[in-house]
Parts: C-alpha cells; structure tokens; sequence
C-alpha cells in the first residue's frame, strides 16, 4: 500500500486529475476552492496506490479552514509520495508552493498541467531543464482533457527518488535556520520531515508547527533566538524567506521557459471581464443571469417536461400497476398502498427531476466557466456592509442547488465570523429539494404569473438570508478582521461532458433520495393517514389527523389551518419534497400532480398558498442540513439557533404576508 | 503613494507592505512583495474591490488592503 497525496495552488487541475487517476466523479470547477475537503480514492485498476485529493493552497502555512485541513493532512500524515500539480500558465506563484513541498522532503514528481493554456501563452517549457534543476520528474499534462494520465501512473509506480533540494537563503538566514535545527534535534521531538524545513515554516509563523512546537516545549527556546536574530540582524525572517524565493524562481523562469511575444491584446478574458465587471452593467447582468436561470428551469424547459413525466406517472404507470393488481387479486388496502402511497407519495417528487437536471446543469455551467469569482468580486462592496465577504456570494449560489454543499463551501471564506454567517444564512437559499412545493402551488393559483411568484421566493429568502447577516453583524459580530483577497481566474468552456456527469450524479442523488427517504415517508404517511387504534379508518379520524389537528391551531392564523396542511409541514422536516409527497398521499388524489391541484384549490386561497410556500421556504431546510450546520459550526448552540430562528422567521413571514395580505383582498 | 490611490491602467511597482501578519504572508504567498510590478486591471462597480495584474494572472482585494502597500512609478 502507498499513499500520494495530490497538492497545488487551489484551481490548478487537482481534482481533475484525481477524477482521471482513480475513476471518481468528484466536483471539479473554475474558481479557487472547489474542494474543501480531503477525498480518498484508489488508482484506478490497482488498489496497492491510495490517491488523496487536498483542497487548494499557496502555502504550507494555513490560513482558512480548507486551507488547515490541507496542510494538517501533508504535515501530520506519514504519505509515501506527493504529486505536486502546477498550472504551467502560472508556474511563478504555482513553483513557490512547489518549493516548500521540495523543503518538506518527501518523494515529489510534478505533473504539470494546463499545458495547453501555457501554450495558448506563448510559453514554452523546457521540462528537461526544469527536471534537472528542481531535482524531480515531471509528468505534462492536460488533466480536464484527460492528457498525461498513463505518465504519471507509470510514474507512481515507479520509485519516486527523494529530492536533495535546497535553496540558500544567504548567510544570516542560514546560521539562524542551522541554530533551530539544533534546538529541534536536541529536543525530545520525533518529526517525520525534515528538520531544515521545521525551522523554515516555524520562521514563516506557520500556525501547524508552532502548535507542534508548544506541544513539545520548545516553541519558547526557538521564538527567543528568532526575536533575537531578527533584532541583531534588523530584518524580517518570513520576508526574506519568501524575498529570496521568488528570486530564485525568476532566475530558474528565465532559464526554463521562452516567453514567444504574443500581441498584448485583449484576451477573451479581458473583452468578457469588460462587459460582466462593468460599472454599469456589471450587477444587473447578474441579477439577469439568476433570473434566466430560473426562467429556464420553471417555464422554459422544465415544466413542458414535467407535464410529460406527470403524465406518464399518474396516468399511464398508476393505471398499469391499479390493473396489475386487480389482476392478481389484491386486496383494496394493497392498491391503496401501492396507487396513493407509493406512485402517488414517491411519483410526486419523482415528476421534479427534469426541473432539478435543468437547474443543477445551469448552476454547473456557471461555476466552470469562472463567472462565480466575477460574481464575488463586483458583490463584494455590497456584502461586506452586511457583515459577509464576496466569497460568501458562491455557497449562497450554490445553495440554490442544494444547502449542504453550499454550508461547506462557507470553509473558504477566512474571517471565523462570515464564515459562520454565510453558513447560517445559506438554509434560507431556495435549495431544489423546495421546488417542487412552488411548483404545486404556483402552478394552481398563479398559473399566468408562474414564473414571477416563483422568483419572488427566491428572492425573499435572499431578502431573509441577508437580514440574517446584517442582524449579526449589529448583535454579535460587531469586529471584523475582514479580508477578501481572491484569484480571478481566466474563463474556460465548460466541458460538456463533466456538465452532464455531473447533473447527472445530482439527479441520481435526488432520484435516490426518492427511493429511500421519501418512500418510506410514503408508506409511513398512507399508514398513518388511513389507520387509528380503531384499525383501518377514514382519512379523518386517522393518526395523522388527529396529529394534525393537534399542530394546526398554530398556523391558523397564517391562512393554512388545515390538519393536512400543518401535518405535511410537519413530515417536510426530514426533507422538503416529502410536503408535496405528503400531501398527494393524504389528498388521495389519484396519483397524479394535476389531481392533487384540484384538491389543494379548495383548501387554500390565492393569499394563503402563498403564505404557505413562504412559510416552506423559510424553515428549517432539512434534517440533513440540520447535520451539516451541526458539522460545520461545531456548535450546538448556533445549530438550535438555526433551527429556532428559521421556524420564527417562516411565521413571521408568512403571518404578516396573509394578515396584510387580506386586508387587500 | 499607496496602491489605492493609483488609476485603472497604470503600471507600478510594489515598495512595501503594511498589514498584519497574516494578511502580509497572504499576499507574498501571491506573488504580491517588494519589488514586484503589477498593473491595476479594474475597479469593482461599486469602487472597491480593484484587480490587479500580477506575473501574469489577476487577484482581486479591497482598497482597505491597497491602502496599506505603498508603491512607486
């Protein structure tokens, strides 16, 4: 068994090569931290080579939570071999990585990647040169092509030979290095690296080693002879360090790489960033990128198709699997079970799936082009007033996909406080597990304006979501040590195959979370809802009745005060496309969407459907994101606030919308 | 003259960096230290973040940050 770790700048190809190594299907994408966390896989075809794909870094030394969770990996696991990925089109600020995990000591070979793009530059790399003088092999690739891949297997499985690198960081630095060397060798501490390296990162205040150094008791001993050589020599240590770094690659640059003199010109990149960055222009292209987005996913292309799947589930399928079981003589309870509660509770959610493909395709197409950097960049201004960052901008983007993986995107934001804002805001980011609700209800009572009443939710939980951010930053978080530096990297065309393989393993998470969760809601709900103690009973004396019945009092006064309504809010905990499917069992309305808009039509008015999608908007998301928020804050206390928060604000809402609402109408 | 106060377009060279610790190490980490050349690529709409060219990508930061590196011509 070996182990080799995939490390990089962040956005240099890391997951895409790991994706082309072992066969995963892992999220890749054009902006600086799409991996967040450390991803295990096997080469494919040989289970001896363990592949570790890292979230992104610049440095050894972490600042974000990603970036800890990356360096925490490299510095206290014992890894066989490192594959150092670079972006060949930046190979300045990709080497300077590359020289301290040269430092580090373990066995390196580089692949060097986006050799097209360098190319596209007018680069040209001599890799013998740069082999020779960095002391490493060295793999090109193209990794998002898939270009590069047997290389660099041939390569893992050969002997990888450790690197004799050093850089000579001038006279003084030296004999200050060499004395904490002494002090390290000295002391009772065991490290598995080397020690020329410990003293290196320890002078850079790497935050990882002096932690290990407090451990062991020597961080005092090697601060005092850094305070004092610093003060003799009236200099910076981690500046010089970095100083002479970059000197030494620029000299290396000019050895290894002819620079061809393309026309300085505008790039794609400068002409696009022109238009979408605009003074002008540049906020309402994205109000009118989300918007569009929608359109397309509701009105456009998903709904014609969801027509279609309803058809075929609630006509075609429920008729066969009815006739199927009159044949074999089944009793009525079974055809219930299987008519109303599972086609009807699982075919309910399933009829969404073409909405959910459309939108998460859209949202993938956007994240790889590279536009989401742009969108942090021109909100920036605008969210740090409200105690977020730009970055914050992406989680938030993302959640509309889904809340879970947007509250783990929240790790690339540095400041602890936005951080923990953008995740507690994120559950109120329309997520596409709550479409199918708006579709329901906006599609009966607001057929001609379908499209608008939908964004108006969106829009409303942006509304909240920000209100949130801007409440804490009054209440709690009043200082800030905000910062927002980003890497805005050049557009890329998608690849149309990773679009759809990606959309793809979305809809198969949601397609699955039908067959699991939701069905056995289903089933749970039918059997509920058609029995008490009494045994098999109307719908109306039923357990779920009287549960409902129960918690109804308390959203009487939102306009929805029916046990139906209440008890489907209720189920909606565990995930939110069980409200629809609740409501289909309990309706019992012939299996199909359009048989349940019938039912619903005489339940609720125009003011109080509304209310009621608010009201699903806005609570608690799902017990899943309960989980994640839980992980992700490592708090009890903010997971209680979360849930508390959100079910008062989803009363509130939808308490003022029907009150003021019917004094309109 | 510090870095905030110069136009989109104009080509300048870094002389030092006054933040703290971390944010420092940051922006050498970058590529952004004494000596080093950049250009101011764009302004946010809204005047702030700006973007900047450096060996040759873009890195966007706030003018809070821009305040504190000085830069010479």
């Amino acid at each position: 068994m070996s182990t080799f770790a995939l490390a990089g700048n962040p956005n240099s190809g890391k997951t895409s090569l790991f994706n082309l190594l072992t066969g995963s299907r892992q999220r890749v994408g054009n902006w600086p931290g799409v991996t967040v966390e450390k991803v295990i896989g096997q080469l494919k075809g040989d289970m001896k080579y363990t592949i570790v794909d890292l979230p992104g870094l610049y440095s050894l030394a972490p600042i974000s939570i990603d970036e800890q969770i990356a360096s925490r990996y490299m510095i206290e696991e014992k890894l066989d071999g490192i594959i150092n990925i670079v972006d060949a089109s930046n190979l300045e600020r990709n080497l300077y990585f590359t020289i301290q995990l040269l430092e580090y000591g373990k066995p390196l070979f580089m692949a060097l990647n986006m050799m097209d793009v360098a190319k596209e530059k007018g680069l040209h790399i001599d890799l013998k040169q740069l082999e020779e003088r960095l002391g490493v092999k060295i793999s090109s690739t193209v990794a998002r092509k898939g270009i590069g891949k047997e290389d660099i297997i041939h390569k893992l499985k050969n002997e990888i030979p450790s690197n004799a690198f050093r850089i000579n960081y001038g006279e003084a630095m030296e004999s200050l290095i060499t004395e904490l060397e002494e002090i390290l060798e000295q002391s009772s501490m065991k490290v598995h690296y080397s020690s020329r390296w410990f003293a290196i990162q320890f002078l850079e205040g790497n935050l990882v080693i002096e932690e290990a150094a407090k451990q062991s008791g020597i961080y005092e001993a090697l601060n005092k002879v850094k305070e004092r050589v610093e003060k003799d020599q009236q200099l910076n240590a981690s500046q010089v360090i970095q100083n002479i770094r970059y000197q030494w690659i620029s000299s290396l640059l000019k050895e290894v790489v002819q620079r061809e003199q393309i026309e300085t010109a505008q790039t794609l990149t400068d002409k696009i960033d022109r238009i979408v960055t605009n003074k002008w222009l540049g906020i309402p292209i994205f109000l009118a990128v989300m918007y569009f987005i929608f359109q397309i996913t509701f009105t456009w292309i998903g709904n014609p198709l969801l027509d279609l799947v309803d058809g075929f589930i609630g006509g075609t399928l429920s008729g066969w699997v009815e006739a199927g079981l009159i044949v074999i003589n089944s009793p009525d309870w079974m055809i219930s079970l299987a008519v109303d509660g599972i086609v009807g509770g699982v075919g309910g959610v399933l009829v969404f799936v073409p909405n959910i493909l459309v939108l998460f395709l859209l949202l993938s197409f956007l994240e790889d082009t590279g536009y989401m950097t742009r969108v942090a960049f021109i909100m920036d201004k605008f969210m740090s007033k409200m105690g977020l960052n730009g970055k914050s901008i992406i989680p938030m983007v993302i959640g509309f996909g889904c809340n879970i993986p947007g509250i783990m995107g929240s790790r690339t934001i540095e400041d602890p406080n936005e951080r923990l804002t953008t995740i507690l805001m994120n559950p109120f980011m329309s997520c596409s597990a709550r479409m199918p609700v708006y579709a329901l209800f906006a599609g009966v009572f607001f057929a001609n304006n379908q499209g608008l009443i939908v964004f108006s939710l969106y829009f409303l939980g942006i509304v909240m979501a920000i209100l949130l951010a801007f409440i804490l930053k009054l209440t709690k978080f009043k200082q800030s040590e905000s910062v927002f530096i980003m890497e805005l990297p050049e557009y890329r065309l998608p690849v149309f195959k990773n679009l759809l393989l990606h959309t793809w393993d979305k809809g198969k998470g949601f397609i699955r979370k039908a067959g699991t969760i939701i069905f056995s809601m289903a089933v749970l709900i039918w059997f509920l809802s058609n029995f008490s103690f009494q045994g098999m009973v109307d719908i109306n004396h039923s357990f779920l009745a009287a549960l409902g019945s129960f918690i109804a009092p308390i959203f009487k006064p939102l306009g929805f005060g029916d046990w139906q309504a209440s008890v489907a809010l209720l189920t909606g905990f565990l995930a939110k496309e069980v409200v629809v499917s609740t409501m289909m069992v309990i309706y019992g309305t012939g299996e199909s969407v359009t048989g349940l808009s019938q039912m619903i039509q005489g339940s609720f008015s125009a003011l109080s459907a509304y209310a009621y999608m608010v009201f699903v908007l806005l609570y608690v998301p799902c017990l899943a994101t309960v989980a994640a928020i839980k992980k992700e804050t490592a708090s009890w206390k903010w997971t209680f606030f979360s849930i508390g928060y959100s079910i008062g604000i989803a009363w509130l809402m939808a308490f003022i919308i029907y009150q003021v609402g019917k004094l309109f109408i | 003259m510090t870095l905030a106060e110069c136009k989109v377009g104009e080509k300048v060279k870094i002389e030092s960096l006054h933040m703290n610790h971390n944010q420092q190490r940051r922006f050498m980490e970058m590529g952004i230290l004494p000596g080093t050349e950049i250009e101011i690529v764009r302004m946010a709409p809204l005047k702030d973040p700006i973007s900047v060219r450096v060996r040759g990508f873009q890195i966007s930061f706030r003018k809070k940050e821009a305040e504190q590196i000085t830069i010479s011509h």
